[in-house]
């Protein structure tokens, strides 16, 4: 009953998240989402993975939502949707139902199996995964610096070449890149 | 119902939740709202997945990995939309493409 009465508060949320128009409050149903969802996992027993969802799903990610909310400022106006709302109730309906039907063998008696605990299961036999994830923070990093950086202009390598001394006072710097341009090309033909 | 289908349930319904969002949003940031709606659905059926297979840690340690995946797309993402809006002056994704036909 009270796995149930979180599932219907974690869609509640995310329903809500969906349909706000304010997008700071998007952020918090979504916090809400992510908590509810903790919980859930924390009782089927996944512990580990609640604590990680709980600080990371609930705590980071919302206060970068906040930070870039608060960074490209709050639009609230109602666009109407890119495709048809009743196509996409439709499509939604489809892929569930198809996931739905995928997902029915579940009735099968858990299979008993000799686990390792979680420790050993990262750090040794999904060892990869855990190198893949420092890869992912790192190129993540790299990805907003890249992203972030402010543009700077753009010097023509024409100019450089020039020495102030041999530039006439009469010619513009663009000028000369291009007579010191032509005059390589001729060397080289 | 056992606690694994209302997990299983969970994650249909979340994942339906995150789609449509994906499918009629217009504003970048409520897309990346979406795209975590989704992804909050995958953890649970992951986890449950390895409870159903008595392989519960496999589940944990593959949930982990997606929620850095998940946080890293969430971090680029976020700095991508503040670039659109700076540039751009909205969000709306229908005004970011540059293609006429």
């Amino acid at each position: 009953m009270l796995q149930v009465s979180l599932l219907i508060a974690a869609v509640f949320c995310a329903i809500q998240a969906i349909r706000t128009p304010r997008l700071l409050v998007a952020a918090i149903w979504l916090a809400g989402v992510s908590a509810l969802v903790a919980v859930l996992l924390y009782l089927l027993g996944a512990h580990e993975v609640a604590v990680i969802e709980l600080s990371v799903g609930a705590g980071l990610v919302t206060v970068l939502f906040v930070f870039a909310i608060s960074l490209a400022g709050e639009e609230t106006t109602r666009l109407p949707a890119i495709i048809p709302r009743p196509l996409a109730i439709g499509l939604v309906a489809a892929s569930i139902l198809l996931l739905a039907w995928m997902l029915a063998p579940t009735d099968s008696p858990p299979a008993a199996a000799d686990e390792s605990s979680f420790t050993v299961v990262v750090w040794q036999e999904r060892s990869a995964d855990t190198l893949a994830q420092i890869v992912l923070i790192f190129a993540g990093v790299l990805g907003v610096l890249g992203i972030l950086a402010e543009e700077r202009p753009v010097e023509k390598p024409g100019v450089e070449a020039v020495q102030p001394g041999d530039a006439p006072a009469d010619k513009l710097p663009e000028q000369v890149g291009f007579e010191v341009e032509s005059s390589l090309e001729r060397e080289h033909a | 119902m056992t606690p694994l289908h209302v997990a299983a349930t969970g994650a249909l319904v979340l994942l339906g939740i995150g789609l449509y969002g994906l499918l009629a949003l217009r504003n970048l940031i409520k897309v990346i709202i979406a795209l975590q709606i989704m992804v909050k659905g995958v953890v649970l059926a992951l986890v449950a997945a390895g409870s159903i297979s008595g392989q519960i840690n496999l589940g944990q340690s593959l949930a982990v990995t997606l929620i850095v995946a998940d946080t890293i797309v969430a971090v680029v993402g976020l700095a991508l939309a503040v670039q659109v809006r700076r540039r751009f002056g909205s969000l709306d994704v229908q005004e970011l493409s540059t293609l006429r036909g």
